[in-house]
C-alpha cells in the first residue's frame, strides 16, 4: 500500500531524537570510567533497570513482528509472546544473581570467574559478537522499512539515521545512557499499547470496519460464472473481459485464478469451485523490467487497500458490537468469521504474482494453534514439524537468560538483590505487554488495516485507524524501539571487543581510560558494520534471524552458564567445548536447514540436509553433553 | 577468583534463594512443557471453551501470570531470607 509520512509522526520522532541525545551529552560527561561506560557505574535504581529491561527486549521483533503475526495467523503469533515471556524464569531463577556475583562487565567475566581460561574468553566473546550481529541485522532492516512508510525517506537513508543515531548513544555514555533510553522507551511502549487496546475495545467489531468512519469500508465482489471442463470462462457481467488463466499447483488442490479487465485497469479473481462465484483478489505483479504494479496499478494510485474483517458477528453477517472487553472482544470473535488472506505465488509470462485471496476462517480456529504452525495431526502435520515446533518454544525458553545484551543489564545495578528485584519488574512489564499483544494483533485482524505486503506495520495501522496522534506517537515508539534494543546490542559487542578480547583474552593491560577509549572506538565500528549490514540484507524476509540468535544463545551460552552455577565437576575446557559445539552445531543446522535454502540461498525443489528449521532441540542437548563429557575428562588430577 | 565485585557483602541466604530457585524454575519448565505437549499431541482440545475464553488462551494468558506470581513469591522469600539470615552488618545494603 502507499503511506505518506505524516508530520506529526515526523516531529515527534525528532523529539525523541532530542531528548536522547540531551540523555547521552548529559551522561557522557559523568562517564569517564570503564564501569561508568560498560555497566553504567553500577549504580542504577532497580525499578529503573527492570524497565529498561523490557525496553532491551521488547524490539522490533516483539513490538511490530508479533503483532503482525497475530493479526495475519491468530494464536500461533501469541506462542511467541509465551515463549518470550516463559525465559525470563530462567533469567530470574537460575541467572539473575550468581551472574551480577560472578561478573563484573560481561557474561565472558561470569564464565571465566573460576577458571582464567583463555579459551572461555575468546570463545564466549565470539558468541557475544555472533548472538548481537545476528540479533542487529533484523533491527536496522525494520529501521529501514519503517522509515520508508513512516517518514517518507529511502531504506537506507533511514539504516544510516538509525545506525548514526545509535553510535552517538553508544560512544557519548555507554550503558547509561542506554538505559535511560530503553527506559523511556519501555514506558512509553506498555502506557501506548495499553492505550492502544483501550481504544479497540471501545470501537467494538464490525462486520463493516470503516476506521472510525474514516476509510469507508469496501466490500468485496463476486461475479457469478461458468467454467466448463476445457476451462473456458463465461462471466455473468459482461463489463469485464477475461485476459487469461492462472493456475497454482495441480489435481483437486489446484487453484485457478482469472485475470479480468475493465476500464483498462487488471485485477485478479479467484474461482470458487463450491459456489462457482469469481471472488476478487488483491495482488502484486513484478514485471520483467522490475516495476511493481498494485492490483494492476502503480503504488501512487493507491488501488492496493487495507484489508481484514469479521464476515459474521453472533451469526449475524450485518452487525456491529457495542464496547467490548477483555472476555467479549474474544468471545465475540471466537463465535464468529473473520476473513483471513492466503498467499499464492505464480509466475506466468516473465510477471511474477502475488496473489491474496480471501479466506474465511472460523474464530475457533483463529483462537487456537494450527494456522501457522503445523501442529496438527489431522490436517497433515508430520512427527518432523512437531520436533520443528518444540525446538522453537525450546530456544525460546532457554534462549533469553543467555542473550548478552540482556545478560549485561545485570552488571547496571548495586547488588545481586537488586538485579532480582529489576528482573521481577521485567517480568511484570514485559508479561503485561505480552498479554495486550494478543489484543492489538486481533484488533489490526478485524479492524481493516492490515498492509497484506507488509504485515509488520499492522500495529502502527492499528493505531492510525485511531487517528494521527496516536500514529506518530506509536510510530516515535517504532523508531524507539529500534533504537533502543540497538545500542543495548552495541554496548554487549563493544564489551566483547573492548573487555574480552582486547583487555583480558590478549592481555593488554589497558588502564580505565584506555579501555573506554577501546570501548568507543568498538561500538563506532560495530555500530558502522550493522548499518552495511541493513543495507545489504534490504527486502530480505529477516524476522526469523531473531530466532537463529535465540537459538545460537540457547546452544552456546546457557549450557555453560548452567553448569557453572550448577555442577561442581565442570572444567574451563568443558565450558570451552560447550560453547564451541553448541555455536558451530546451532549455526550449522540452520544454514542447512529448508527455511535456509528457500529464503536466504533463494534454492527452490531441493530437499535440505536438515529436516528441521530450528535446531535447539539437537544443538542444545549437545552442547550440555559436550560440556559433561569433555569436563570428565579433563578433571583436575586430586579429583579423578 | 578473578573479577569478584565487593560492592556487597557475602550473602547468608545465596543457598536458599538457589535451591527456591532451582525448584520453582523446574515448576514453571513443568507447566510450560505441559502446554507444548498440548499443542502438538493435541490441538483440538486448545479449542475446547473455557467461559468466554479457551484453553489455548486460558493456558497461555495462565503462563504469563504464573511466572508473574512465582516472580513475586520468590522475591518476597528471598528478601526475608536475606533479613533473616545476613547480620545487620552484613546485610546487604538495601535499596527498595
Amino acid at each position: 500500500m502507499n503511506y505518506q509520512a505524516s508530520p506529526w509522526a515526523i516531529a515527534l520522532f525528532v523529539i525523541f531524537v532530542i531528548s536522547v541525545l540531551g540523555i547521552s551529552y548529559y551522561f557522557a560527561r559523568r562517564t569517564k570510567s570503564a564501569k561508568g561506560f560498560f555497566a553504567a557505574g553500577g549504580n542504577i535504581h532497580w525499578s529503573v533497570n527492570g524497565i529498561a529491561f523490557a525496553g532491551d527486549y521488547l524490539s522490533a521483533a516483539s513490538f511490530l513482528g508479533i503483532c503482525g503475526m497475530i493479526s495475519i495467523a491468530g494464536f500461533d503469533g501469541f506462542l511467541y509472546s509465551i515463549g518470550y515471556l516463559a525465559g525470563w524464569i530462567v533469567a530470574l531463577f537460575v541467572v539473575a544473581e550468581p551472574m551480577k556475583r560472578l561478573g563484573k562487565y560481561t557474561f565472558a567475566d561470569a564464565l571465566d570467574s573460576k577458571f582464567n581460561s583463555k579459551g572461555i574468553q575468546i570463545a564466549a566473546a565470539i558468541s557475544t559478537l555472533m548472538v548481537s550481529i545476528f540479533y542487529l541485522i533484523p533491527q536496522m532492516v525494520g529501521a529501514g522499512s519503517l522509515v520508508t512508510p513512516l517518514l517518507g525517506l529511502p531504506h537506507e537513508i533511514g539504516v544510516i539515521l538509525v545506525g548514526v543515531i545509535v553510535i552517538i548513544i553508544v560512544a557519548t555514555a555507554g550503558m547509561a545512557s542506554t538505559t535511560y533510553v530503553q527506559f523511556i522507551k519501555g514506558t512509553m511502549l506498555i502506557v501506548f499499547s495499553l492505550t492502544l487496546v483501550f481504544l479497540v475495545f471501545s470501537r467494538g467489531i464490525s462486520t463493516k470496519p470503516d476506521q472510525g468512519g474514516d476509510v469507508p469500508f469496501r466490500g468485496f465482489k463476486t461475479i457469478p460464472v461458468t467454467v466448463s471442463t476445457d476451462k473456458s470462462v463465461a462471466l455473468a457481467d459482461n463489463s469485464y473481459a477475461v485476459k487469461k488463466m492462472l493456475t497454482f499447483g495441480e489435481g483437486e488442490k489446484q487453484l485457478l485464478f482469472v485475470l479480468l479487465v475493465k476500464d483498462s485497469q487488471e485485477t485478479i479473481w479467484k474461482y470458487n469451485t463450491k459456489t462457482n462465484l469469481l471472488e476478487e483478489t488483491l495482488y502484486t505483479a513484478k514485471l520483467p523490467n522490475n516495476t511493481t504494479l498494485y492490483n494492476g496499478a502503480p503504488k501512487e494510485q493507491a488501488q492496493f487497500y487495507q484489508v481484514g474483517h469479521m464476515s459474521m458477528i453472533d451469526g449475524k453477517s450485518d452487525a456491529k458490537t457495542g464496547t467490548l472487553d477483555f472476555f467479549s472482544f474474544i468471545e465475540k470473535i471466537k463465535n464468529g468469521v473473520v476473513v483471513r488472506w492466503n498467499k499464492t505465488l505464480l509466475a506466468d509470462e516473465g510477471i511474477k504474482y502475488t496473489i491474496y485471496h480471501q479466506n474465511p476462517t472460523l474464530g475457533s480456529e483463529i483462537l487456537k494453534p494450527g494456522l501457522k504452525f503445523k501442529v496438527d495431526s489431522a490436517k497433515g502435520a508430520s512427527l518432523m514439524d512437531k520436533i520443528d515446533f518444540i525446538s522453537l518454544m525450546l530456544a525460546l525458553f532457554f534462549g533469553t537468560a543467555a542473550l548478552p545484551h540482556i545478560l549485561i543489564r545485570y552488571y547496571t545495578v548495586r547488588s545481586p538483590a537488586c538485579a532480582r528485584k529489576s528482573t521481577i519488574v521485567a517480568i511484570a512489564a514485559i508479561g503485561l505487554f505480552y498479554i495486550l499483544t494478543l489484543y492489538m494483533g486481533l484488533g489490526a485482524m478485524v479492524n481493516g488495516v492490515i498492509d497484506l505486503t507488509n504485515d509488520n506495520m499492522s500495529a502502527p495501522l492499528l493505531a492510525r485507524s485511531f487517528g494521527i496522534a496516536i500514529f506518530a506517537v506509536i510510530s516515535a515508539l517504532a523508531f524507539a524501539t529500534v533504537l533502543g534494543t540497538v545500542s543495548g546490542l552495541i554496548v554487549a559487542a563493544s564489551g566483547a571487543v573492548a573487555h574480552d578480547i582486547m583487555d583480558r583474552f590478549m592481555e593488554k593491560n589497558m588502564n580505565d581510560h584506555d579501555k573506554v577509549k577501546a570501548g568507543k572506538i568498538a561500538s563506532v565500528a560495530v555500530g558502522a558494520i550493522a548499518i552495511i549490514l541493513g543495507i545489504i540484507f534490504k527486502g530480505m524476509n529477516v524476522s526469523y534471524l531473531v530466532g537463529w540468535a535465540f537459538a545460537i544463545a540457547a546452544s552456546a551460552n546457557l549450557p555453560a552458564i548452567m553448569m557453572i552455577l550448577f555442577w561442581k565437576k565442570t572444567t574451563s575446557r568443558g565450558v570451552f567445548a560447550s560453547i564451541v559445539v553448541g555455536l558451530v552445531s546451532a549455526l550449522g543446522l540452520i544454514l542447512l536447514s529448508q527455511e535456509t535454502y528457500t529464503n536466504v540461498y533463494h534454492i527452490i525443489n531441493v530437499k535440505a540436509l536438515v529436516p528441521i528449521n530450528n535446531p535447539a532441540i539437537i544443538s542444545v542437548p549437545l552442547s550440555f553433553l559436550t560440556l559433561v563429557v569433555v569436563s570428565l575428562l579433563t578433571q583436575p588430577k586430586e579429583a579423578r | 577468583m578473578l573479577h569478584t565485585s565487593t560492592d556487597w557483602k557475602k550473602d547468608g541466604a545465596s543457598s536458599l534463594k538457589e535451591l527456591l530457585g532451582k525448584w520453582l524454575c523446574l515448576l514453571y519448565a513443568l507447566v510450560y512443557a505441559g502446554f507444548i505437549f498440548i499443542n502438538v499431541a493435541s490441538p483440538q482440545f486448545m479449542g475446547i471453551d473455557v467461559g468466554s475464553l479457551n484453553v489455548a488462551i486460558v493456558y497461555g494468558f495462565g503462563l504469563i501470570l504464573f511466572a508473574m506470581v512465582l516472580a513475586f513469591i520468590y522475591n518476597q522469600v528471598s528478601t526475608h531470607a536475606e533479613e533473616l539470615l545476613n547480620q545487620p552488618e552484613d546485610r546487604e545494603e538495601k535499596t527498595a
